[in-house]
């Protein structure tokens, strides 16, 4: 089982992420949650979300305390919270930075594995507004391997109808924009 | 045909409902169960469902709004959440009084005080002695299953009584999951539509909910009674059913590992499948722990209980909700008094957990199993403990 946990601030659409990401396994076969942290959540106050992907029944339903993964939608959240609490030694941190890699790694001391994308430029560009959530599903994808891009675009139409487009070709972007740093 | 979907269980829930044709919803939002008639609400208005959607300005009035419809013949659904069930609690028990199967959801939450709108099942156990029938769901299949079940239960002539159907707030509501969700015609073949003993029409003239004198009122308590534990069969039957049609199993009492286990916990609702985890892991660490799943509430299954913890030595009961000043938790107290007469019986303990959305991670479970290991030896002094307060 893999475990995610998403950051973002409130408005970003983190739980529209989540759902995504999990609609997108479920779609493949797969067995996956995807939840809120759970309560009344004000717009641009730190928010997180959660995923749970496996190829078996998902049992568990509690909340996500030593993630494999964790997905910063927003950068200005680094200084803010520690978004690697938790995080297993060997996960994935993938954040919406236009840093590079080797700055975030400087910046957490986190020794695993480190992507980033400038998802707010590719945002701005392909969807007019620097909305991340979309967009940072590519990198997610590219980073894990564990879902298909191609399972996402039934449920982002399902979402955005017309502007559904715009939405997978910002998250084709951030695919293949993605920048990754091994482990250290 | 059955199709896989992923959804959020709480619109998974209203899918569930408008395959059941309901005829007049009314509903008023409340945390964390809203999304149940919002969508039922958008279905309507997409013309999918020809049905009433009532939208009224409080749960008081959509429950009695409920009571007029269903006894007009109509199928009636309705959701709500802690404070909007507690606003209903007037209306309550008068709809099993008047034998009226409207089908309620309940996406329980604590109730206040301090405000909090996070789960637990205080709402429902503070309407526990209403006369409804009352049932548990563990998971998003088991919320689509039962919420279709329980009009079937509900309208069936010798029921004809009100289910609530609960189902923990956001740890269920607000969770996408896979689901299988029956097709149309399906559900048509499960469900007839509903055929009412008696209705309110004015070519018709009956009268329902009418003032019961001293004379009367110990009977028609004793009436009550007697049709809440037959229903027991109805259920029984509904969910044999449902094992042929859609090959989900459903009983009132679900034991997992239990055949030699020693220490057995159990649980009601959500929790039980993070307790399942928990079990598996103390038994590969030799430990012979087990789970009892109860999904019957009311009317309460003490035969299947008495059955499902035979041979064990320390049963554990989880519960979601205090009994303030009294014995411990709502389901604790049931549990030990259809213990108490028989010869042979575990040591019956109690942990109440998961208050207000306090979240019980599989550590816990695994500490609570733990804690029922030192009771083997030596037993706890207190009845009941309010698991992880702080500062006692």
């Amino acid at each position: 089982m893999v475990e995610i946990r998403w950051h973002g601030r409130g408005g970003q659409g983190a739980v529209t992420s989540v759902e995504m990401f999990a609609l997108a396994a479920i779609e493949e076969g797969k067995f996956a949650q995807g939840f809120p942290s759970f309560g009344p959540e004000r717009r641009g106050a730190p928010v997180a979300a959660f995923n749970r992907v496996d190829k078996k029944r998902i049992k568990v339903r509690s909340g996500i305390y030593q993630p494999d993964v964790v997905v910063v939608l927003d950068p200005s959240l680094m200084g803010t919270i520690n978004v690697i609490d938790g995080l297993k030694p060997w996960g994935i941190l993938i954040v919406n930075t236009a840093e590079s890699p080797d700055k975030v790694r400087k910046q957490t001391g986190f020794k695993g594995i480190i992507a980033t994308v400038d998802a707010a430029h590719i945002a701005r560009e392909e969807l007019g507004v620097p909305i991340t959530n979309t967009t940072m599903l590519g990198a997610l994808m590219r980073a894990t391997k564990l879902v298909k891009m191609e399972s996402a675009e039934a449920p982002l139409k399902e979402r955005f109808g017309r502007l559904a487009p715009r939405n997978v070709k910002a998250m084709t972007r951030a695919y293949n924009e993605l920048k990754i740093s091994k482990a250290a | 045909m059955s199709k896989r979907i992923g959804m959020e269980i709480a619109i998974a829930a209203a899918e569930a409902v408008a395959l059941c044709r309901p005829e007049v919803i009314a509903a008023y939002p409340i945390t964390p169960n809203t999304h149940v008639p919002e969508h039922l609400s958008d279905i309507v208005a997409e013309g999918r469902l020809d049905a009433e959607f009532i939208c009224v300005e409080s749960e008081h009035s959509a429950l009695s709004a409920c009571c007029g419809a269903s006894g007009a013949g109509a199928r009636t659904f309705t959701a709500t959440s802690s404070q909007g069930l507690a606003y209903m609690s007037e209306i309550v028990p008068i709809v099993p009084a008047m034998r009226l199967p409207v089908v309620m959801i309940i996406g329980n939450r604590a109730l206040s005080g301090p405000i909090n709108i996070w789960n637990d099942q205080s709402d429902i156990m503070y309407q526990r002695d209403a006369g409804w029938i009352s049932m548990f769901a563990n998971n998003g299949q088991e919320v689509v299953d039962m919420a279709i079940q329980a009009f079937k239960i509900a309208e069936h002539k010798d029921v004809m009584l009100p289910v609530n159907l609960n189902l923990d707030g956001f740890q269920l509501t607000h969770v996408v999951e896979p689901m299988e969700m029956p097709d149309q015609k399906e559900v048509d073949a499960f469900l007839p539509p509903f055929k009412p003993l008696a209705s309110l029409h004015p070519d018709n003239i009956v009268s329902m909910g009418t003032l019961g004198l001293p004379d009367i009122y110990n009977e028609a308590c004793k009436a009550r009674d007697e049709v809440l534990k037959k229903s027991r069969k109805v259920i029984l039957e509904v969910w044999k059913e449902w094992k042929q049609k859609f090959g989900r199993s459903y009983e009132p009492v679900e034991g997992y590992k239990t055949k030699d286990a020693e220490i057995v916990l159990l649980t009601l609702g959500s929790m039980g499948e993070t307790a399942e985890v928990a079990v598996d892991e103390m038994r590969k660490k030799g430990v012979k722990a087990g789970l009892i799943r109860l999904r019957l509430w009311r009317p309460f299954p003490f035969e299947e209980i008495r059955k499902a913890v035979k041979g064990a030595k320390v049963l554990v009961v989880l519960d979601r909700a205090v009994s303030y000043g009294g014995p411990g938790g709502p389901v604790f107290s049931e549990v030990r008094s259809a213990l108490y007469d028989q010869p042979e019986k575990p040591f019956v303990m109690n942990q109440i957990i998961g208050l207000g959305g306090r979240d019980v991670p599989v550590v816990d479970f695994v500490k609570i199993v733990e804690k029922a290991q030192k009771a083997l030896k030596t037993k706890p002094m207190d009845d009941y403990e309010i698991y992880g307060v702080r500062g006692s």
